[in-house]
């Protein structure tokens, strides 16, 4: 590159030629700008003209009037979602649903790791890494019909299990009390895998004098773990869960919309601010409840991984996002 | 001999019996675990084996009652919205995957180079939407009433093309090719357009595969634009399809000839799940070591 600059020196002249580096440059950086030209204008109409669009949650959206043609109504559209139970509810959904799945997944996720570290010698870890991973690669439409397996009626694996131990099994899509318990299941289910193999390759990176030295002192293996491999992981640990935190007003829209299979009965328990906003906007039409949702969604969103990066930035810098 | 002795020099003692107990302990754990993950596979799949009438009596089994393929060839004797599902998938998977790598990849190397005077806000606007995002209702209102783009396959591929995330990670991969290459065929008078598709994407194998395998299964999986976007049932992707027949088992028979027949309903609703995850299973088995290292080269600074 400064080959480049020996090699052509600058035959236009004037500021922005000189800003450039010269002829040969200015045209390397042309050809490189028209390379990058159909990635950058996919990522404006598709990303960020969605971002301009979020000021039709203060506006009365009409179909033929557009975006900017509506008519502006400031709050109102937050006065009605925020007058009803409906925007409490969604939000403890997404947060207590997202917090117990950070926690339970990253408990199960390291408890796997130190299990699949223990054994990684053996032919069969990878095995255990292939069945682990799998459900990662399974859409939620399918698992829902895995859920269903097991949920439906008299027929269901679990129900029948159930009984067998004389238990009296509930009407499992009647029942919003049990769904907390199901879609963390399921979650743990697809997730654990992805999670363990982060948590295993931070295992795999501790330098392995540090176990030797303390088998030397005489350490077990319990000793080991509580000792070295928890306190070398707790970064990693702390800066994974801080960027779920900073998701935490995201929830997963597969997971709550398709395993409860879109049964109102459970929508106390298992409606989040993302299938509220797709209910709103897609099935009922009401799109001014949609885009305020939305709008709260992206804002406070926002504001979270913000905060979120910045803790990680100060615990660890090569960890965080920016 | 000497190996007899050496073996006897280390007994058979306390020490190494807990520790063998205790590694068999841990594979008994991962082996259930492992199970675990895989009990609703097998469970989808022997349901879809089973005779309708003996899952009514004895319920859903690990193994399948009544042994038949009567789903099967139910499915089979009338594939044609089966069949037209997965010509939009593959037809949106291949399309998706060949133009996002391509998009991407132009956009990365770019981004990758030092001499790109507009590198650092370019990355800025790549990044930033990983960071805020305007959400589903001006996504929805700008594809459905300003592109154009209800009920078109375009709107099925287009909205994924380009990733931000997997352009970063490209980004990364690409600015740790040696730039002896690069600058050897400068040199030679090759220009920027030669030197990204003769140099750079040749020498970018594995990390063209791994994020590839991504867009694959981003786009077999999707079933959010099609909710979002398509009505005509003869674009639906397989994953809608599943969805439209987890709520309607009779979708399929839209045949009139086929009316009065009794569907093997509970069956060849698992049938149908069996033959839309398993192209993803084959693919995942056959790749896995990908997507692996996919995970490790994720956790690189953006």
């Amino acid at each position: 590159m400064q080959a480049n600059n020996l090699k052509s020196p600058a035959t236009k002249s004037g500021f922005f030629s000189r800003w450039i580096g010269g002829q040969r440059a200015w045209e390397t950086n042309l050809s490189l700008l028209t390379m990058a030209l159909p990635g950058i204008l996919l990522l404006f109409v598709f990303a960020y003209l969605p971002m301009f669009g979020i000021i039709i949650a203060f506006k009365d959206y009409r179909f033929v009037d557009g975006i900017l043609g509506s008519a502006w109504v400031g709050m109102e559209n937050f006065r009605f979602l925020f007058g009803t139970d409906t925007a409490f509810r969604i939000t403890r959904n997404t947060l207590v649903m997202n917090s117990i799945f950070i926690a339970t997944t990253t408990i199960g996720a390291l408890l796997v790791a130190i299990l699949m570290n223990e054994v990684y010698q053996s032919r069969m870890s990878k095995y255990y890494q292939t069945m682990l991973f799998f459900p990662y690669f399974i859409s939620w439409v399918i698992a829902s019909y895995f859920v269903f397996a097991f949920l439906n009626g008299s027929t269901g694996l679990a129900n029948q299990i159930i009984e067998r131990f004389g238990g009296d099994p509930p009407s499992w899509y009647r029942t919003p009390e049990a769904w907390p318990l199901v879609l963390t299941v399921a979650h743990i289910w697809n997730s654990i895998g992805f999670s363990s193999i982060v948590y295993l390759a931070g295992i795999l990176g501790i330098s392995p004098e540090l176990f030797e030295a303390a088998k030397i002192d005489g350490a077990g293996k319990a000793a080991q773990i509580r000792y070295i491999t928890l306190p070398m992981l707790y970064p990693l640990i702390i800066i994974l869960v801080l960027l779920a935190i900073g998701r935490i007003f995201h929830a997963d829209f597969g997971l709550f919309f398709f395993v409860p299979r879109d049964t109102p009965m459970l929508y106390s328990t298992t409606d989040v601010i993302d299938t509220f906003v797709y209910r709103s906007l897609v099935q009922l039409g009401n799109i001014s409840m949609a885009a305020a949702a939305g709008f709260y969604q992206s804002t406070v969103g926002f504001v979270l991984v913000i905060t979120a990066n910045w803790v990680v930035r100060r615990i660890n810098r090569d960890y965080s996002l920016f | 001999m000497t190996t007899t002795t050496q073996r006897r020099s280390r007994p058979w003692n306390r020490y190494r019996t807990q520790a063998w107990l205790g590694k068999a302990f841990v594979h008994a754990i991962l082996i259930v675990l492992g199970l675990a993950c895989l009990i609703p596979m097998m469970l989808v799949i022997s349901i879809s084996l089973s005779d309708e009438l003996a899952l009514v009596k004895s319920g859903y089994q690990l193994y399948p009652v009544g042994f038949t393929t009567a789903a099967y060839d139910y499915i089979l004797q009338q594939p044609g919205q089966m069949l037209q599902a997965y010509a939009v998938t593959g037809l949106v998977t291949i399309l998706g995957t060949g133009f996002g790598l391509l998009f991407s990849s132009m956009l990365a190397w770019p981004l990758a180079r030092q001499d790109f005077r507009l590198r650092g806000p370019l990355s800025f606007y790549v990044f930033f939407t990983l960071l805020f995002s305007g959400g589903m209702v001006p996504f929805y209102i700008l594809v459905t009433r300003y592109l154009g783009l209800k009920d078109n396959i375009l709107a099925l591929i287009l909205p994924y093309l380009v990733t931000a995330w997997y352009v970063l990670i490209l980004r990364t991969s690409f600015a740790q090719l040696p730039t002896e290459l690069l600058d050897a065929a400068r040199i030679d008078g090759a220009g920027e357009w030669r030197i990204f598709f003769r140099i750079v994407m040749p020498l970018s194998k594995p990390v063209l595969a791994t994020i590839g395998l991504f867009y694959v299964l981003r786009y077999w999986n999707d079933w959010f634009l099609a909710l979002l976007f398509i009505n005509d049932s003869v674009l639906y992707p397989l994953q809608y399809l599943l969805y439209v027949l987890m709520r309607n088992i009779s979708f399929l028979a839209s045949n009139p000839q086929t009316t009065g027949v009794p569907i093997p309903t509970q069956s060849a609703r698992m049938a149908l799940a069996v033959l839309a995850f398993g192209p993803a299973l084959f693919t995942f088995l056959l790749l896995q070591k990908y997507f692996v290292r996919g995970i490790t080269i994720g956790g690189l600074k953006g």
